[in-house]
């Protein structure tokens, strides 16, 4: 029996690059913001790696949705963010979370719901939040965060503070109610707001090509009013390039902007997805040829901005990293009763 | 001290606010009216008159009109108090709350809760409820229970007036989100009201009026309509505790317990649904807590389990009414 593909993200992926190459934009390419890209993204990859075998170990409470094979997007558009941006994300928190600065024991204490873990155990994986990053973390149905991310950017206005409001979305969001709602919101105020969804080609067990009429996330902008740009997810420079642009304009006052980065993810919706609804032999191809941080390691040797060396010193320095987090975070208590009724209310009920 | 009606002492409070403190915005669709529009601006001030003239002082970086999208808005003053400011969103009409249910039950009234006390979420939800002007199933209801039921919000729902004014300052100056339930047949009532700012607490309801026969709690419009029995019944002999609790979250078991363990008997009038609402809850309340002090069965008299009907007849079938009281004090004066 076929599989009715109708042009899913891997068949895309195959007819080549998604948008140009990235550039050299100035800002992201001193020596410093090379490495510190390449090390968080090699964090974020080896804890979604270790995390996958904690979980198949029986090890790892609830439930975790993993980002590895997006890294370059959550670190594309983390590296152009300032203390006054807001990052609102979602249920797959981790990446994103890592990316923005959230330090990586306290992230994974909360996914083992410890009581000192970044949300003292309440949230647990998915709602990982930190309100010293204005990390936003997932709080409602999917899409939610495109409306509070209209909150944040209203409020960055009000107080003048130059900030934007980033909501990263996956692309099943693109067809949630609120997100539609949100991006007229955003274009009608004029909001400081990027909407960046990122299309890893499945919204749960169901392909995008399927779910989003005419396939084209992109051309959702436009009918909002507002500049929409598709990037490859694969390549760090590309995802850089798009979200200085759509930063810049935001900060100008000119509105919020779209993009959909396409990124493959190479686990499944969940740890515990038997991923039948993927091709045979897709992931392996995947992780061949469409590994962000492969793609970088190649750009930055083959210009020589960075060393080898220098690259393998990081890989074994965020190996040891990550070993360590999960070290702590599986020998760190959980929360005490007392802890129950805390926090329901500011101040007494 | 003037007389001000229910709607004027709202919008009275809300400009005071909004004066008072920087951060306080508003958000709804038609708080100003006219926003794109060749005529006036300010042409509604409110769906409901409630905002009436505020544009005008603040401008509309202060009063912000939104498109009919909830979902939105309402996310959008959640972020935006959890950012700092202190918005004042108006979901139109209770009824609503249908297509911004998740960013209300999940997202408000959870935020601080799930991030571990991160956030404090200085949100006012202002809305308007109840039957009474024909208006149909889907735009009658009233909603507290529902508002209630979720740990994390404030629910609020003045009688009055002068309560209007004190608790919806209250509100505003609360870091927890609340819903401030405004009943539409109560815009008009008038009264004397101060009109320098004051608070009212939250978790103190009032004793409309003092009896040693029988506890009467009655909600929102309901009080005017347990005043009109009382009356009724004070001239038959029978005299009243009438209790206002004003707040379902926090609610005031102190009061209303002392005023039950002094007269023994419970009537509840409430025009939330039969199942599963408010009337029910108190019951449960006080027959758990003061089963010994009970002389009497715990009567609720809430409207039937249907729709609210748009036909008069109907709908002042569906409303308790004052009759109904007297008859529902009278039985439990039978034990």
């Amino acid at each position: 029996m076929g599989r009715d593909t109708e042009n899913d993200l891997r068949q895309q992926f195959e007819q080549g690059p998604q948008s140009p190459p990235g550039k050299k934009a100035p800002a992201m390419m001193s020596r410093e913001r090379l490495l510190w890209a390449y090390r968080t993204m090699q964090i974020i990859r080896q804890f979604e790696e270790r995390l996958h075998v904690e979980f198949a170990a029986g090890t790892v409470p609830s439930s975790v949705h993993l980002y590895a094979g997006q890294e370059a997007c959550a670190v594309g558009i983390c590296a152009h963010l300032a203390q006054d941006d807001f990052l609102h994300i979602t249920h797959r928190a981790h990446g994103p979370a890592l990316a923005r600065g959230a330090d990586i024991v306290e992230v994974a204490k909360e996914i083992f719901l410890r009581a000192d873990g970044l949300c003292q155990g309440k949230g647990g994986s998915p709602h990982l939040h930190d309100k010293r990053l204005k990390l936003i973390g997932a709080n409602g149905g999917v899409g939610s965060g495109a409306a509070l991310a209209c909150g944040s950017a209203l409020a960055a206005r009000h107080e003048n503070t130059q900030g934007v409001a980033v909501s990263l979305l996956g692309e099943g969001a693109c067809n949630q109610g609120v997100v539609l709602e949100s991006l007229n919101l955003a274009s009608v105020w004029k909001l400081p707001v990027v909407f960046a969804f990122e299309n890893n080609g499945y919204a749960e067990a169901t392909a995008a090509s399927y779910a989003i009429a005419g396939n084209d996330l992109a051309a959702r902008g436009p009918a909002f009013h507002m500049p929409a740009q598709r990037v490859d997810g694969r390549d760090y420079f590309a995802v850089c390039d798009t979200v200085q642009e759509a930063l810049d304009r935001a900060r100008a006052g000119d509105g919020p902007s779209l993009l959909e980065i396409k990124a493959p993810r190479f686990f499944g919706h969940y740890e515990g997805d038997a991923q039948k609804y993927r091709a045979p032999g897709e992931v392996e191809e995947l992780r061949r040829d469409s590994d962000c941080i492969t793609w970088f390691r190649r750009r930055v040797l083959d210009e020589q901005w960075l060393g080898p060396a220098e690259l393998e010193t990081i890989d074994s320095e965020t190996r040891e990293l990550v070993h360590e987090a999960f070290r702590k975070a599986m020998s760190a208590p959980g929360p005490g009763p007392e802890t129950l009724h805390r926090d329901v209310y500011a101040g007494n009920l | 001290m003037s007389i001000k009606s229910y709607r004027g002492a709202i919008r009275e409070t809300l400009g005071q606010e909004l004066r008072r403190d920087e951060k306080v915005i508003l958000i709804g669709e038609d708080m100003a009216g006219g926003a794109g529009g060749g005529g006036e601006d300010d042409a509604w001030g409110g769906p409901m008159g409630t905002t009436r003239g505020l544009v005008g002082e603040f401008g509309r970086r202060r009063v912000l009109d939104t498109p009919v999208s909830e979902a939105a808005f309402m996310g959008a003053a959640i972020g935006a108090a959890a950012a700092g400011l202190r918005p004042v969103a108006e979901l139109m009409f209770c009824d609503f709350i249908g297509v911004c249910c998740d960013q209300i039950i999940n997202q408000a009234a959870k935020y601080r809760y799930t991030f571990g006390g991160q956030d404090s979420l200085p949100l006012t939800i202002r809305t308007t409820m109840g039957a009474g002007q024909q208006l149909g199933s889907q735009h009658s209801q009233i909603l507290y229970p529902l508002f209630a039921y979720f740990a994390g919000l404030k629910v609020v729902a003045p009688a009055t007036a002068y309560d209007a004014k004190g608790l919806l300052a209250t509100a505003i100056r609360d870091d927890n989100p609340v819903v401030f339930c405004e009943h539409r047949l109560l815009y008009r009532q008038r009264e004397e009201v101060p009109d320098e700012p004051y608070t009212i607490p939250f978790g103190e309801g009032r004793i409309v009026e003092e009896g040693g026969d029988v506890t009467l709690v009655a909600i929102s419009r309901m009080v005017s309509v347990a005043q009109e029995a009382a009356k009724t019944l004070r001239a038959q002999g029978i005299d009243c505790d009438l209790f206002d609790p004003r707040t379902i979250v926090p609610f005031d078991t102190e009061t209303l317990f002392d005023s039950v363990e002094a007269t023994g008997r419970l009537v509840i009038v409430d025009e939330a649904g039969p199942r599963c609402g408010t009337a029910s809850d108190i019951a449960a309340l006080v027959a758990e807590e003061l089963f010994s002090d009970l002389k009497a069965p715990i009567i609720r008299l809430t409207p039937p389990y249907v729709p609210v009907p748009a036909a008069p007849e109907l709908e002042a079938l569906y409303i308790p009414t004052a009759a109904q009281v007297v008859a529902a004090v009278k039985k439990v004066m039978e034990y």
